[in-house]
């Protein structure tokens, strides 16, 4: 079982083997919309320090406003600099994995010592 | 594992293997040959992703410690006296550029304009040495103002957290300017576009890790 294991993860695919979308390798993205993409980070940025510094966010939606601006600057990295979004499903199960599982642990893990009901 | 997957038949059809799950779909790499594993993916990709998955582990715990222990500061000073906002933003600032100049390398590469990639790359280590000089200077002005490493429990897990991250930071810088010195010298062996892609997806993680701490330390009031 293990030579044959190893024998397959050596064994090269052969090339007629076509497993990508049939857009796959289509798809690109320019350094135009790079720069856009950016852009628009930095202006999420402002807004996070603006909400913060000038108040003019409502208290009570300080903290969500300023998590879902936080997420959304998460996830924008991650899918398009770190091109996730358009590479293989595996990799981003890879680091799905870690994540979901730090958020869950972690999450139990403040629960536990009250940190969410104070 | 049956003779079809050991010794796959040499067929011009498309041939499927059940070996290889669904969704695998990046067979090839950045010059349209399919890499030469099991799955069709690069290795060294997959390998990249298991540990930035791992990392997430490492700073979740840290960033859920310093949660728990940012209002444990005593007597002594605490984030509202320490904090200089506009500075600190200026800094993520300069570290989320240097997200872009890191792609602008990446792209470069897989255009096979190397120059322009080894430029954007030493943008890359400049920006990010200047992210870097700005939370020296920070930890210089907070000790200053008494916020020793051992003076609270808040303390002790503000300088863990934010010192692991400059250590992250200070390698990625390492690895950028090797990176450059290597292609200099052409001394990368395989696909350098890959190669410089790897460091990339470390250098935007260590920029995604700055994203939630600057929110969850610096912005959310304690």
């Amino acid at each position: 079982m293990t030579m044959d294991s190893d024998t397959a993860i050596t064994e090269p695919v052969p090339a007629s083997v076509d497993h990508s979308r049939p857009d796959e390798h289509d798809h690109t993205i320019t350094d135009k919309n790079l720069i856009f993409i950016a852009l628009f980070l930095a202006v999420l940025t402002a807004l996070e320090v603006a909400a913060t510094e000038v108040d003019f966010v409502p208290d009570a939606l300080l903290i969500p406003s300023l998590l879902i601006m936080m997420t959304v600057k998460f996830f924008v990295v991650v899918l398009y600099f770190m091109h996730l979004k358009f590479d293989s499903r595996l990799f981003s199960l890879m680091f799905y994995i870690g994540l979901v599982f730090a958020v869950a642990l972690y999450g139990v893990m403040l629960a536990t010592f009250h940190f969410f009901t104070g | 594992m049956s003779d079809a997957t050991v010794n796959p038949p040499a067929t011009a059809e498309p041939v499927h293997d059940d070996t290889i799950p669904e969704g695998y779909d990046d067979t090839q790499d950045h010059i349209g040959l399919p890499h030469d594993t099991s799955t069709g993916l690069s290795n060294t990709k997959l390998a990249m992703w298991m540990f930035l998955g791992s990392e997430c582990l490492l700073f979740g715990g840290l960033i859920s410690t310093y949660m728990l222990y940012r209002n444990r500061q005593g007597d002594a000073v605490g984030p509202d006296q320490l904090w200089d906002i506009p500075f600190t933003s200026a800094t993520s600032f300069v570290l989320l550029m240097s997200s872009l100049t890191m792609v602008l390398a990446v792209t470069s590469a897989q255009r096979r304009d190397e120059r322009r990639a080894r430029l954007w790359l030493v943008v890359t280590a400049l920006l990010g040495g200047l992210f870097l000089s700005g939370q020296v200077y920070e930890f210089t002005v907070f000790y200053r103002e008494g916020l020793g490493y051992t003076t609270s429990l808040f303390a002790s897990s503000f300088y863990t957290l934010t010192g692991f991250h400059g250590v992250h930071v200070a390698v990625g810088i390492i690895m950028l300017l090797s990176l450059v010195a290597m292609l200099a010298k052409n001394r990368i062996v395989g696909d350098k576009a890959e190669t410089i892609e790897m460091v990339g997806l470390y250098w935007h993680f260590v920029d995604v890790v700055w994203i939630v701490i600057f929110t969850l330390v610096y912005l959310i009031p304690a």
